[in-house]
């Protein structure tokens, strides 16, 4: 596993937070070492992911999928898991921390509305108070998961400016947790932010790829490759820590290209900067203002991306490549049309990436890491005619 | 060149038996004209002068200074911008006020000898704790620029000891946990933090976040000095000039 020194992931990551949260990322740190080497809180992480997250999820074999696209095609299924993505295994990770640690209150945020459910579900279940920041361009495109989240207790409050998006929404919670120090835990939703969160949240979804790993020996040692979208990261180190230390199995990771001029492909198209707390690549213009972005896909709507994802690059590790609105959205009709499965736009984009190498080497064994369900997608694009 | 430096403002202040008065203004708002403007109102009245470069996403500000910064930016407000419009006056020294991602986009070691070159004294970087602000006080160091620190209500005691030992310049108090912004009153514990903290620091201890009015400084009398930021860009965007804010601190110190 990569190496993390002082938070640091080669030169990227460390915690550029204001002081008035230093105290708080000092005690997290604690909290999270603690935690680990804790046999009691590892023994109800795995409980609550067996019974209330519905862990292990099925490696499917899409078969009619892997005809059409000729090669062999493993769907890692989180859309599968209690409320639909993978980013439950990180809510009930880090909610559970929160309790033990004794915050009563939890501030997300949230893009597709994803993580922003699993928090409002994890926090019913432990009796914390639940508040969720969302872009307000996000409410109105993932209305379903606004509604749930209210269903589950949750105050969601939209957010205006930049591109009403999640970078926007991240900005709102973590003010609130400067105004809030002491009551209140920040339940981040990606990799992304100040030591330790890009490391404790790839430990809470590093679940993923040891599952992964593990269930496809029944197919093969290992696949040829695993692929994974990215927008801050969570599902893609998920599945990448069951690989990476296999130096024979490929890391690839998809990011969100958007259409025309407009992108949210971090490491692609941005430079290294300072973003909500870490070292990163980062969409930025001369000045280090961050640019708008635009996706398909309010979860891959962001500028940043995990400091591990900026080493895993510049190391060749990983690579990660584009896929746009139209690539990620004839994906998602295909799965529906030859798997009966709808997945979230999301994750459309590693299926998109799935479809290209394998045109260009034909009989490869992918895991795609299928991190959501499209429920939530389907008002927003049937209203815009997209699907 | 700066004719004064932040000691000597400081130490002006103290011979005048006077707490300082260090007011943040935003470049580039409400116009870049409005901003130059009132530079030269503040300037009649403070000790130092904050100003802010405008950030797209300032995580440690209140809506109005958030709004401020959105404005300036959509009128195209840059460094080197701000930069021009600083360099014209001798006094007071002034220090830059700005997320680190602005000092790191063109590189550390450039950055230090631009704003050296406008005559700035130095810079507040809020997201820059002490842990990450090695390099950069290096090369300010290297400079002779300074590199202000702050503190929270919330910084344990071992770790105040060491910022508020190592601060230069002044030592930033930041009032009360939340962003920036006006609050009504400030709590009998705030005084009590300032004391603590005058104990520890050789650097002046200036408070901000929050400061409007004279009972503020009156509520907070052991501070060497009070930076006011929100009220001003209030007054600002309402069309008031500065100076209906400032004068009655001013005259409280
Ligand atoms: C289904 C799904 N996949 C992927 C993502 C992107 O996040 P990450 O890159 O952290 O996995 C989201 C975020 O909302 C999501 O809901």
């Amino acid at each position: 596993m990569t190496a993390t020194h002082a938070g640091r992931f080669g030169v990227f990551g460390g915690r550029y937070v204001p002081e008035t949260l230093m105290s708080n990322m000092i005690a997290l740190e604690a909290a999270f070492d603690d935690a680990r080497r804790d046999a009691a809180f590892q023994a109800e992480v795995a409980t609550t992911l067996a019974h209330f997250v519905g862990r292990p999820t099925p490696l499917y074999h899409a078969q009619r999928l892997s005809a059409a696209w000729g090669g062999q095609v493993y769907l890692k299924r989180e859309d599968l898991t209690h409320t639909g993505a993978h980013k439950i295994n990180n809510a009930v990770g880090q909610a559970l921390l929160a309790k033990r640690m004794g915050k009563r209150r939890i501030v997300a945020e949230t893009g597709a509305g994803q993580h922003g459910v699993a928090t409002a579900a994890a926090c019913a279940r432990l009796g914390l108070e639940c508040i969720v920041y969302m872009g307000a361009l996000d409410c109105e495109r993932q209305r379903p998961n606004v509604e749930r989240m209210r269903l589950l207790g949750a105050t969601v409050h939209p957010c205006e400016g930049g591109s009403r998006n999640l970078k926007i929404a991240i900005n709102e919670a973590i003010r609130d947790w400067i105004a809030n120090p002491d009551s209140t835990h920040y339940l981040i939703g990606s990799v992304v932010g100040p030591h330790p969160y890009p490391l404790m949240v790839r430990e809470f979804q590093r679940v993923i790829g040891d599952e992964a790993r593990q269930q496809f020996t029944r197919v093969a040692p290992r696949p040829d490759a695993v692929i994974a979208c990215v927008g801050g990261g969570s599902n893609a180190m998920g599945l990448f820590a069951g690989f990476i230390e296999d130096a024979a199995v490929e890391l690839h990771g998809v990011e969100a290209g958007g259409s025309g001029d407009a992108t949210a492909a971090t490491l692609n198209h941005g430079r290294p900067g300072v973003l909500h707390g870490a070292l990163s690549y980062l969409l930025q213009d001369a000045e280090g203002q961050i640019l708008n972005t635009h996706s398909v896909a309010a979860g891959l709507d962001y500028p940043g991306v995990g400091p591990e994802h900026s080493f895993l690059k510049d190391s060749g590790r990983a690579r990660y490549h584009v896929v746009g609105d139209q690539e990620a959205l004839a994906a998602f009709k295909e799965l529906c049309a030859l798997e009966g499965i709808l997945p979230a736009i999301e994750s459309s984009h590693a299926l998109a990436f799935a479809r290209r190498i394998l045109a260009d080497r034909q009989g490869l064994r992918v895991i795609v890491n299928l991190s959501g369900r499209g429920d939530k997608d389907l008002p927003g694009l049937l209203a815009k005619g997209l699907v | 060149m700066a004719a004064v430096t932040i000691e000597q403002a400081f130490e002006q202040a103290v011979a005048a038996k006077r707490r300082a008065l260090v007011p943040f203004l935003m470049s580039g708002f409400p116009t870049r004209q409005g901003f130059s403007e009132a530079l030269k109102e503040a300037a009649t009245l403070a000790d130092v002068i904050e100003v802010g470069v405008p950030f797209s996403d300032p995580l440690a500000d209140g809506p109005v200074i958030q709004a401020a910064a959105a404005q300036a930016l959509k009128q195209g407000t840059t460094l080197a911008q701000t930069l021009n419009d600083v360099a014209g006056l001798k006094a007071p020294p002034i220090v830059l006020m700005l997320s680190i991602n602005q000092v790191l986009s063109g590189g550390a070691q450039n950055f230090a000898s631009r704003i050296k070159a406008a005559g700035v004294a130095g810079a507040i970087v809020p997201d820059l704790p002490l842990e990450e602000s090695g390099s950069l006080r290096s090369e300010f160091e290297a400079q002779g620029l300074t590199l202000l620190s702050m503190l929270a209500p919330t910084t344990a005691p071992q770790r105040m000891k060491t910022i508020a030992a190592s601060a230069k310049g002044f030592l930033y108090l930041i009032s009360s946990a939340g962003v920036t912004g006006t609050r009504e009153t400030f709590p009998p514990e705030t005084l009590a933090y300032v004391r603590r903290v005058k104990q520890l620091s050789r650097a002046p201890v200036c408070v901000g976040f929050g400061i409007s009015k004279p009972e503020h400084v009156k509520q907070l009398a052991d501070a060497d000095g009070f930076i006011v930021g929100s009220a001003l860009i209030k007054a600002q965007s309402q069309g008031r000039s500065i100076l209906e804010v400032l004068q009655p601190l001013s005259q409280a110190l």
